[in-house]
């Protein structure tokens, strides 16, 4: 995720502190995994050595906490950049599973049972994320139901390939 | 596992002419507890449901509810059980066409012998609860599928069972209101004490469940127990 854009985006409703930023980062979008410090002040330095954001402030005393940003014109023009365009896709292709299956099949082991176990304690973590929702507000549904969606599809290819494990067992080892 | 299980079935065989449905399959189910049954299509799930609900009796193998063998009960005894200890919900197909869906969530009550008045009164705190106050009229040839769902889950609990038995329950709804019936019928559940069991081979469905059983050729297994064993 791209810390630098998620901050030039808060801070167009107006200039904040770096302790704010960070605060507002992590309950919008840390997903308990909150910002460092450094990350926060690494990043704004940044920013502010490419003309993206400027002091808007420094109060009388020491410390990083005295300084106000703000977001420039071209701090502007970055965010609307970078959310008019598509990310890229994640191509899944080198997954840990799939080694461990192929592997399976290989030395003769069993894969059906590796995938069981997969199995169970994937849905170990949507059991989780579901309860999760249970309790959560809208925001908190839609990243559960972002995590939900991907497991499933884990899932699936699971499923799909205990299906076809004697088949597979075949080629692999011919 | 402590103390006894509600429902449980222990080393269930049943075929249908040469096809194995069940080879062996073992399940117990505690009093409120929300069960997953998964597992690939045709390995016997529905065959495993039916059986633990008196609906289809195993060549072989035991059935207990409350610790009282199922196939030992004469066909007025299973039925009765049925219709004042279990709820059912299915993938579709299961309300009356020419019942408004008030009458539907009714009906079980009827067959009790409540009075109409009573029974169209518990049905009408149902579909408050379930969201459904302005289908009440309808038929349900009338209400979207997910509406029509939600009177099945309305139906399936009025009558306040030990235990429900869903087959597939969201298999013809999209995601959303697939969630909306998960939500509505496992909280419903949760208040009422009811135990669920929950047959589908949608991993979001079963993330609704408290543990999962799966089914291969006709076999149970608990994997998640199995891990903790193991450990
Ligand atoms: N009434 C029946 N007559 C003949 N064969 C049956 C009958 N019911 C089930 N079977 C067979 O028994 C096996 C198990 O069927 P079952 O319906 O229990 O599977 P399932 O796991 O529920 O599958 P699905 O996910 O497709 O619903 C299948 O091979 C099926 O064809
Ligand atoms: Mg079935």
């Amino acid at each position: 995720m791209s810390i630098g854009h998620t901050f030039l985006g808060l801070l167009e409703s107006g200039p904040r502190h770096g302790y704010d930023l960070k605060k507002t980062f992590d309950d919008r979008f840390g997903h308990a995994r909150p910002l460092h410090y450094g990350q926060v002040y690494a990043t704004l330095s940044r920013l502010l050595k490419d003309g993206l954001v400027e002091l808007d402030g420094v109060e009388p005393g020491e410390g990083p906490e005295r300084k106000r940003y703000a977001v420039t014109s071209a701090g502007v023009s970055d965010v609307e950049l970078w959310l008019a365009s598509a990310e890229k896709p994640e191509p899944y292709l080198q997954n840990t599973l799939y080694t461990k299956v192929i592997l399976a099949l290989l030395t003769g082991r069993s894969a059906a049972d590796l995938l069981d176990v997969q199995r169970a304690e994937h849905l170990r973590l949507m059991r989780e994320l579901t309860r999760r929702k249970a309790g959560g507000d809208l925001a908190d549904n839609l990243i559960c139901d972002h995590a939900l969606f991907h497991l499933d599809a884990d899932l699936r290819w699971l499923e799909l390939t205990a299906a076809r494990l004697d088949d597979l067992r075949r080629q692999v080892r011919a | 596992m402590t103390g006894q299980p509600l429902l449980e079935a222990d080393g269930l065989h049943k075929a249908f002419g040469p096809t194995k449905a069940l080879d062996g399959a073992s399940i117990a189910i505690r009093a409120g507890e929300i069960v997953a049954i998964m597992g690939p299509s045709g390995s016997g799930k529905s065959t495993l449901l039916h059986c633990l609900a008196g609906i289809v009796r195993p060549d072989s193998g035991h059935v207990r509810y409350q610790g009282a063998e199922i196939s030992a009960m004469t066909d007025g005894e299973r039925s009765a059980l049925r219709r004042t200890q279990f709820g059912f919900v299915f993938q579709f197909g299961q309300l009356v066409p020419e019942l408004t869906c008030l009458e539907n969530i009714a009906l079980p009550l009827r067959m009790e012998g409540v009075r109409r008045r009573e029974a169209e009164a518990r049905a009408a705190e149902w579909l408050d609860r379930l969201h459904l106050a302005d289908v009440g009229r309808k038929r349900p040839g009338e209400v979207s599928g997910g509406q029509g769902q939600r009177v099945a889950v309305a139906r399936a609990l009025v009558t306040r069972p030990q235990a429900v038995f869903a087959d597939e329950p969201t298999g013809a709804l999209d995601s959303l209101n697939g969630e909306r019936v998960m939500r509505l019928l496992t909280e419903a559940a949760r208040e009422t004490g009811a135990a669920v069991v929950l047959v589908t081979h949608e991993a979001r469905v079963a993330g609704y469940s408290d543990r999962e059983i799966v089914v291969r050729d006709g076999r149970t297994r608990d994997i998640a127990r199995e891990m903790e064993e193991a450990l």
